[in-house]
């Protein structure tokens, strides 16, 4: 296999967090995978409407590069990103009409059928890796921190590209249980944080995000692990407002799951840049002894 | 909320336009209501997404312009996994969208937003907010 690596637009600055910490773990893992050149914004949401084929063309020119580049799988950390790179590729791989437009339209790229498998992160480390292998590389086991894992909706839907069952995924909590952490089940794991709404109706998103952290902390949750850089905005980075606005809002420490996969690995603390974190994530991994050093 | 359901408002333009834009056949609906009770914006709407696809069926566009549910709609798919009647509500819901916003009305205005805000906001957020509020 060889691996391409897909970041898109957010992980290259206001989630340098999530894609910094995921590499330091590929690399303790022993598994390269190189950047994508020349890759350009996948449009963040895939296109609903029969009639809407331009909105396709973004992904589908990155799949293309790909391709171009040798790579037989993109692996990606952003879920906004996966989805609509994935749902690109299943329509070119599926509708032989829609494919021949978006072909034809791209008449100065090679011709594309859906030929390059696109996977998330998770995915890779459930069927490339194995929980195993994951369990073998922790150093600092993360003993005795309650995480809720957050799926949010583009990981799990729609079904044809979500990496685990829509109502009932588990993949998070192996992935929790292998780092040595218990995964908190609570009912809002597979809801919406409101995604894009946070620009049209902020006070709505806020509302929505805050409900879905009391449902975690009510289930006994320490933190929260996410995989998306809008579910960490919604979150994470509103959690501010939502102090100011609730009355019985606490705060809830805030982690993509490839932070506590750099904790547990041992990989030096700069790379997690919890400066884009609030401060409560550091906090939290201290009080559990689970980092040996912070810088300044 | 009473509905005039008359000859004169009736309209099938937007019924056919849904239909063609979304690809969904919206008479499977049998209204069962699956689609309201798995919304997570539900509390947030001025009419769930069951009341929509009534408006739909009888083609009430005038009582469907008034009401912010496709607005406040997330795309979030959990409709769409449930639907008994297999209707991807997302794609209804966006083609209620593009009819508007294929007469050149933004629903968010770029220029309104306070630049503070727009520091803040992550990439994903402008783009894919973007995407669905403007036209």
């Amino acid at each position: 296999m060889k691996l391409g690596y897909y970041p898109g637009c957010t992980l290259k600055t206001k989630a340098k967090n999530l894609e910094d910490s995921a590499l330091a773990s590929l690399e303790v893992l022993g598994i390269e995978a190189t950047e994508l050149e020349r890759w350009n914004c996948c449009g963040a949401v895939y296109s609903l409407a029969d009639d809407d084929l331009i909105h396709i063309v973004a992904p589908v020119r990155d799949l293309i590069r790909a391709q171009q580049q040798g790579y037989d799988t993109v692996i990606t950390l952003c879920s906004m990103c996966y989805n609509t790179l994935a749902r690109a590729n299943e329509l070119m791989k599926n509708d032989e009409e829609k494919r021949n437009t978006l072909n034809d339209f791209m008449d100065e790229e090679p011709d594309y059928f859906g030929d390059v498998k696109v996977v998330h992160f998770l995915n890779f480390l459930e069927d490339e890796v194995g929980w195993d292998k994951v369990k073998e590389a922790v150093k600092v086991p993360l003993n005795g921190l309650k995480v809720a894992p957050y799926y949010g909706c583009t990981l799990l839907r729609p079904k044809e590209v979500g990496i685990d069952h829509p109502d009932n995924p588990v993949m998070f909590h192996k992935f929790l249980n292998a780092l040595g952490a218990e995964a908190v089940d609570f009912d809002s794991a597979t809801e919406c944080c409101s995604a894009y709404q946070s620009l049209a109706h902020p006070d709505i998103a806020l509302k929505v995000s805050y409900d879905i952290l009391q449902d975690a902390t009510n289930k006994g949750a320490d933190a929260l692990a996410l995989a998306c850089p809008l579910c960490d905005y919604n979150l994470g980075r509103k959690q501010g407002k939502m102090l100011e606005m609730f009355e019985s809002a606490n705060e809830v420490p805030i982690y993509y799951f490839t932070h506590l996969m750099a904790v547990a690995f041992g990989v030096p603390i700069d790379r997690n840049h919890f400066e884009l974190n609030r401060e409560s994530s550091v906090e939290l991994l201290k009080l559990k002894n689970l980092l040996s050093e912070v810088p300044a | 909320m009473s509905l005039l359901i008359a000859l004169r408002t009736i309209n099938d333009e937007m019924r056919r336009k849904i239909k063609e834009i979304s690809g969904q056949d919206i008479s499977k609906c049998f209204q069962c209501g699956t689609c309201s009770a798995s919304c997570p914006m539900e509390e947030h709407l001025q009419a769930p997404p069951r009341r929509i696809m009534t408006l739909i069926q009888f083609g009430q566009s005038e009582a469907l312009d008034l009401l912010n549910t496709p607005w406040v709609c997330a795309s979030c798919h959990n409709c769409m996994v449930r639907c008994p009647r297999g209707i991807d509500i997302t794609r209804v819901m966006e083609a209620i969208r593009l009819l508007r916003l294929r007469q050149n009305i933004n629903q968010v205005e770029p220029s309104n937003l306070q630049p503070e805000e727009v520091v803040d906001l992550p990439q994903i957020a402008m783009v894919s907010g973007f995407r669905k509020m403007t036209s």
